[in-house]
């Protein structure tokens, strides 16, 4: 009797084997955040000095341009502007203008968007039209595949996949190899006038 | 009477043999989703929320540049100052830490560098600039500002 019983071999007791895994588990909640690698993506134009000087003439009319000041005020195309979302809307306008409205771009492919800001604005500001600005090329593009504005930036993060490239260039309307509508954001020198 | 008498014999434990295997299924996913925080923070960083946020691929390209003011001001003053790893920098020395960093990739990655900023919401666009700047002299043009996303209503 007492044999048979003894056949399973001695039994460890495992009841304090959860206590062990929370300590572990609360460990590893307090010491580790979670890595946050998501942001608004750009990329820097090259060193001043290897630029070749060349006067590029831009019209007037294919310039949008946003001024950000010291005291965090803004003015866009000569406007001043206090909701900031309303600029999204007006920089799709500008870029899908066609030449339709003669103060408008020519086409999207002159469209460029400059931001300027002061040496006193505060990146809070800065961030803010940013993010709209990269927000209505991400709608026009979306908008021109069929896709919501989250699916193309998802999309447009992976482009090893053939089938995302694909669908990346159809938004961006890539014909031979040109981008029709280019993400043009051109970040200029702040101006100097707010001091700091 | 033998029916009801059979129910209150009836073993009422909850099984618990599986909580240690779900315990540590939740252990693993906290340890396999986030890593150890390398270096200790020494400024500011409320950073400014924003919508249209784009996701990283390699991970290991990316560097990052903590900007904000200094959270002990009595020790090293309240103008925003650059944190590169655990010590604080000036715009003059991102050029060397450029170099330092791509030094440590493989040599076909090096012009693949992201350098990601931090920067408290506070910090004035001159700094940034002024960095922006010494990473165009260092080539390395590849930017993010590290932003959390922003929660519509």
């Amino acid at each position: 009797m007492a044999r048979g019983r003894n056949r399973g071999g001695p039994e460890i007791n495992s009841s304090s084997m959860a206590d062990i895994a929370f300590l572990l588990l609360i460990f590893f909640l307090v010491t580790t955040t979670i890595a946050n690698d998501k942001g608004l993506t750009m990329v820097l134009p090259p060193k001043p000095d290897e630029q070749e000087i060349i006067d590029i003439k831009i019209k007037e009319k294919n310039l949008f341009k946003v001024l950000i000041n010291s005291a965090d005020r803004i003015l866009v195309e000569g406007e001043v502007v206090t909701d900031i979302p309303s600029i999204r809307q007006m920089v799709k306008d500008h870029v899908l203008n066609y030449g339709k409205d003669p103060e408008k771009s020519d086409s999207p492919k002159d469209a460029i968007v400059s931001l300027k800001t002061d040496r006193g604005t505060s990146y809070e500001y800065f961030i803010g039209v940013l993010d709209e600005l990269q927000g209505a090329y991400y709608d026009i593009y979306a908008e021109r595949v069929g896709l919501t504005n989250a699916e193309w930036r998802e999309l447009a993060s992976d482009l090893k996949d053939p089938s995302n490239k694909e669908i990346y260039d159809r938004g961006r309307g890539v014909i031979d190899g040109e981008i029709t509508i280019p993400m043009q954001i051109s970040i200029a020198e702040p101006t100097k006038i707010g001091g700091n | 009477m033998s029916k009801f008498k059979k129910k209150s014999n009836a073993s009422q434990d909850i099984p618990t043999s599986a909580l240690p295997d779900i315990i540590f299924m939740l252990l693993f996913f906290f340890m396999v989703t986030t890593v150890l925080r390398e270096v200790t923070i020494q400024v500011q960083q409320r950073i400014p929320q924003a919508q249209e946020l784009r996701k990283l691929q390699r991970k290991s390209l990316v560097k990052y540049l903590y900007i904000g003011e200094p959270k002990k001001p009595e020790q090293f003053g309240q103008e925003a100052r650059i944190q590169a790893n655990d010590v604080f920098i000036d715009t003059k020395d991102i050029i060397m830490w450029v170099t330092q960093e791509k030094d440590k990739l493989d040599e076909v990655e090096r012009d693949q560098i992201t350098i990601s900023l931090k920067v408290d919401e506070e910090t004035k666009m001159g700094l940034i600039s002024d960095v922006q700047l010494q990473l165009r002299e260092a080539n390395a043009r590849k930017l993010m500002y590290s932003t959390p996303q922003k929660v519509i209503e």
